[in-house]
Formats: C-alpha cells, sequence, structure tokens
C-alpha cells in the first residue's frame, strides 16, 4: 500500500499573526513554523499503517525551500520520503492541481490531507484533488481503517457521525479522531538522525491557474475592555446580556 | 446567469442555516440582477416554500436513490446539472460538514473559482469580491475571482438571517448524476436532543477549571436555560472527559455563535482563534489574571461552582418574568 501525505508548512498555533505594511501579505518575521496540526492526524495514522500493515509513505508539500525543516520533521516522525514542490501555495486549485499530477504518476492507494490548514483555513485541496482523480472522499475524517483493497471510516457530520466504506484509492481530509491527540508521535533521536539522510525530492511545478486573487489583509477589530462583573451580581450579567448584548 | 444554492436539510428538516443559505443567495442575486434558485434533496417533511421568507422564490426538490444518503459527488454532479438548465454560475453554499465536502467537487467540475470560510456579503459580484477569515479568524482578507462559475462557502452564523414575508413555489426537478465515486453509508449515528455546535446560538463551553468531567451537570444546566450548545477546550477534550465533537479552538471546531460563556478556561490563544469571532463573550474563571478576560465582553471573577449555578438560577429566573 502506497500512502501519500499532504502537508501545509503553517506558523505554530501560538503565533501572533502580523501583516506586512501594505497588508498585502502574512509578515512571517519571528513567527515559528511547523506541520498543521490538522495534517499531523493523518502522518501518525499512515505511520502506524507503515507500522502494522507494510504501507509505503511519502510526504509532500508544495513550498519554497524554507519548509524543508518541516518536511523532515515529517520524515523523522516516520515518512520514508519526502517530496517537495517548488512554488508559493497561494491559490487552493492551483497546490491541489500539483498534488494530483504526482498521485497520477506515482499511483498512490491512499491520499491523506488535513481537512483544512491553520493558515488560510482553505479546506478546498484534498476535495479538490479528489475530484481532479475522480476517487471518494471522505472529509472530516475522524477513523481510518485499511483492509486490501477496501477502507472503512468514520466521517464527522453535523451533530453527529457517520460510518462508511469506499474501496481504495481513495481521498481523506483528516481531523483528530484518526489518532487521538495522546498518539501522535513526536520524533526520536533515531528518527531524527535517519530523517537527515531519507530522500527528500524537489519538483518542479506544473502549470496550472490561479482561481483567485488575494486582496488586503487585516485584523480584526480590536474588543473593546471588558465590563467586570462582581461574583454576587450575577443579576448584573443577566440584565446586560438582555439589554446591551441583546443576546437572551 | 443566476445564483444556486444548496438547502441542506437533515432528515427532511431545515435549520436556520438553510435559511441563512438561501437569504446569502437571494441577496447575492439582487446585486447580480438576476435570481436565485435553491436545490433541496430526498423528501421534505417541512414545508419548502416557507424558503420563501428568505427572499427565494424558487425551490427545486431532486428525490430518488441517488439522494438517500450523503453522496458529496452526487449532491456536486445535481449542483451542476441545475445550473446547466438554469444558466446558473454563482453557487451558495453554507459551511456545513456535508458542504464542504461538496463545495470542492463542485469547484472542479465546474472550473469554478472556490471561495471558502466567507464571512460577509459579497462587496462586489463581478468580478465577485468578498471577506473570509484568515489564520483561524486572526486576520481577514478580501478575494476575487474572475473565473466565469464562482463558488461562496460562507461561514454557518456569520451573516446571520432576517425573516421576512413570501412564498417559495416548490417543483420536483430532475438532474442527470452520471457514474460517480461510491462510497457507502454504513451508519449514521446523530446525538439527539444536542445543539450542533457549528449552527448553535449559544454555546456554554467549559474548561481545566471544571476539575472533571463529573462536574458538567451545572455547565449543561446553564447551557439548557440559554437554550445553547455545550462545548469544551482542547485539553478537557485530549484529558477525555468531553467528546473531540465538543472541542472548539483552533485545531477543533472554529465557532461563531451570539453568545460564547467560557467557564474555567484560561483562554489560550489557540482557545481564542476558535471562539473570538463570538459576537459576546462572556468568561468566568478564578484567576483575574486569566488572559480570557482581555478577550472577553463581560468577565465574572469568582469560583465557578458558585457563580454558574447562581447564573443559572438568574437567568430562569429572568425568563420567567420577561
Amino acid at each position: 500500500m502506497k500512502v501519500l501525505v499532504c502537508i501545509s508548512h503553517v506558523p505554530d498555533t501560538t503565533s501572533k499573526i502580523n501583516f506586512t505594511a501594505d497588508n498585502k501579505e502574512f509578515d512571517k518575521n519571528g513567527v515559528q513554523f511547523v506541520i498543521n496540526p490538522y495534517d499531523e492526524f493523518g502522518l501518525t495514522r499512515a505511520v502506524w499503517l507503515q507500522e502494522k500493515q507494510g504501507a509505503q509513505v511519502t510526504v509532500l508539500t508544495v513550498g519554497r525551500a524554507d519548509t524543508e525543516p518541516t518536511l523532515r520533521k515529517a520524515l523523522a516522525i516516520g515518512a520514508n520520503d519526502a517530496i517537495r514542490i517548488d512554488a508559493d501555495p497561494t491559490d487552493g486549485y492551483f497546490v491541489a492541481k500539483q498534488i494530483a499530477e504526482v498521485v497520477k504518476e506515482n499511483q498512490y492507494d491512499l491520499v491523506i490531507a488535513g481537512r483544512e490548514s491553520i493558515d488560510y483555513n482553505g479546506g478546498q485541496v484534498p476535495g479538490m484533488v479528489a475530484a481532479m482523480l475522480n476517487m471518494p472522499f471522505v472529509n472530516a475524517c475522524v477513523g481510518l481503517e485499511v483492509e486490501g483493497d477496501k477502507a472503512s471510516l468514520i466521517r464527522e457530520i453535523d451533530g453527529g457521525k457517520e460510518k462508511l466504506t469506499a474501496s481504495l484509492p481513495l481521498v481523506v481530509g483528516g481531523q483528530k479522531g484518526l489518532v487521538e491527540e495522546k498518539d501522535l508521535k513526536i520524533p526520536n533521536m533515531r528518527g531524527i538522525m535517519s530523517a537527515r539522510t531519507k530522500p527528500l525530492n524537489v519538483r518542479e511545478a506544473v502549470d496550472a491557474d490561479h482561481k483567485v486573487a488575494v486582496g488586503s489583509f487585516e485584523k480584526p477589530a480590536p474588543k473593546s475592555a471588558v465590563k467586570m462583573i462582581d461574583a454576587e451580581n450575577v443579576e448584573e450579567l443577566v440584565s446586560l446580556l438582555h439589554n446591551e448584548a441583546k443576546v437572551i | 446567469m443566476s445564483v444556486i444554492v444548496y438547502l441542506e436539510n437533515w432528515e427532511g428538516k431545515f435549520k436556520k442555516n438553510t435559511f441563512e443559505a438561501a437569504q446569502y443567495a437571494a441577496k447575492t442575486a439582487e446585486m447580480m440582477g438576476t435570481d436565485a434558485i435553491g436545490v433541496t434533496f430526498g423528501e421534505i417533511s417541512d414545508d419548502a416554500s416557507v424558503i420563501g421568507k428568505y427572499g427565494l422564490n424558487k425551490v427545486i426538490n431532486l428525490k430518488g436513490d441517488d439522494f438517500k444518503e450523503f453522496n458529496n459527488y452526487k449532491i456536486a454532479a445535481a449542483l451542476k446539472d441545475v445550473a446547466s438548465q438554469n444558466g446558473g454560475d454563482t453557487f451558495i453554499i453554507s459551511g456545513t460538514f456535508n458542504g464542504k465536502a461538496v463545495a470542492p467537487v463542485l469547484a472542479i467540475n465546474t472550473e469554478a473559482g472556490l471561495i471558502t470560510n466567507v464571512t460577509e456579503m459579497p462587496s462586489s459580484t463581478s468580478p465577485l469580491t468578498v471577506k473570509r477569515s484568515v489564520f483561524s479568524s486572526k486576520g481577514f482578507v478580501e478575494y476575487s475571482t474572475e473565473a466565469a462559475n464562482r463558488i461562496i462557502v460562507f461561514i454557518p452564523n456569520s451573516v446571520g438571517v432576517t425573516e421576512g414575508e413570501g412564498s417559495a413555489e416548490v417543483n420536483e426537478g430532475s438532474v442527470s448524476i452520471g457514474e460517480v465515486p461510491a462510497v457507502n453509508v454504513t451508519e449514521v449515528d446523530r446525538v439527539k436532543g444536542k445543539i450542533p455546535l457549528p449552527e448553535a446560538e449559544r454555546v456554554v463551553s467549559g474548561g481545566r477549571g471544571m476539575k472533571g468531567p463529573d462536574n458538567w451537570g451545572m455547565i449543561e444546566d446553564l447551557a439548557e436555560v440559554l437554550d445553547a450548545g455545550t462545548a469544551c477546550s482542547k485539553p478537557v477534550s485530549d484529558m477525555g472527559w468531553r467528546p473531540h465533537t465538543e472541542h472548539v479552538g483552533q485545531t477543533g471546531i472554529a465557532i461563531n455563535p451570539d453568545l460564547y460563556v467560557a467557564i474555567g478556561i484560561s483562554g489560550a490563544i489557540q482557545h481564542l482563534a476558535g471562539v473570538s469571532n463570538s459576537k459576546t463573550i462572556v468568561a468566568i474563571n478564578n484567576d483575574a489574571e486569566a488572559p480570557f478576560f482581555k478577550a472577553a465582553d463581560y468577565g465574572i471573577v469568582g469560583d465557578a461552582f458558585e457563580v454558574v449555578p447562581k447564573l443559572t438560577k438568574a437567568i430562569k429566573k429572568f425568563k420567567a418574568e420577561n
């Protein structure tokens, strides 16, 4: 079984988000980058399939050379090899096209990506890759078992869960639940050492459209100061929620 | 040109975010000087003509074996076919779990420009330009697309909905789906009597300060009097006190209710990222230095075990009197 795990290189979850002075770009100054948290669950699940069922796990990102430490971390966690497509991932359609080309060429049985990235929150790429290749797509996936060429999956739906089965090849949009938080793999020293010599192939991007254009960034309007209410006087809060906030 | 809107129903019933989608579509169509057509799938137990109160004149109900269970490819193919029958070039989808599974497939099938995570009405429809949330609500940015077909996926409860007058004409339609990738749904398990978080107008949420899963009764009591959904912070879900489906924050569910009550949650930046779009935030915490107080509209420093039951009682009393 060949598994492709698609990874986004994103600002650490604790990052303060700033934009450049002209508001045209995200300001990377002083920001630590990590594997997108939604992708980590899929990566750990893939490494589990490698350890238990002999899967071959490739990680891929679309990004410039500065994303390589993130790919090396994925290799340290246990992926067998890595692919970097040398382009700026500025458009969901463009990124999906890059991934679909690689999947077509290397014939993966299973493609796992996070259901969204925590930077642009598009949630577009895994579904687009599936549609480009006419493969089943299971989004917001919280359970994945593979046996032969069949997968049993659980996806989150509004207010509950849905169990389903599908044949490989298949594309999954993953999240927490694919593995539990406590079971997320953290690179150990041996993993970090071996990651240095695992193959990391850099490929040129294929031509693809950009379907959307990005305008000006802005930060959320600052909150007005908090109104503190005495713990002995919860009635005042009720009255404020009714008269001022008008939410009850 | 016309606007096509996916009117999701849950076991034949519409919800507020169905109406929100209808109204979003009607207003967008008005901006474009055209009509919006709603498409809903399967047997409808609600009276679908109520969609007219939100500005739509026409609803197409597609029935048959293809739509008995959810398949994102079939919904996408049907929406595409309805669009081609009616000159549709603009699609509106609410960002529910199903909506998010349909949109990217529809985008590829119609070669559309797809703009997701949208928080406002478009500022222009030519080219389509609309504001969306990025960096888990830590920023916003305007996207635009010049593509001939375009799809907007908005965040549920972000634009709101107001009921008006009107009645929509509801007709059964027919579409051709063709061959699509198959998935077999084996079981659907919906929690009964709970308000799903992405669409909840009010949310009561507990953190580590609740000290253990046995103390959740008071969260549920407060949620009940407020007609609210219940949620929790990441550590609470990681420790297994509450199910993952309740985890709100950057890596859980992002919500934007009218009221968010955070109890015993310190307010780490990752948590705030998922809840800061809430219109009104109340923080209750025994630590006056908790960062949540900087992000809240109203704050109470106090022991949750005393404050929360008192608050529940006070709201009950208020509701009885008003």
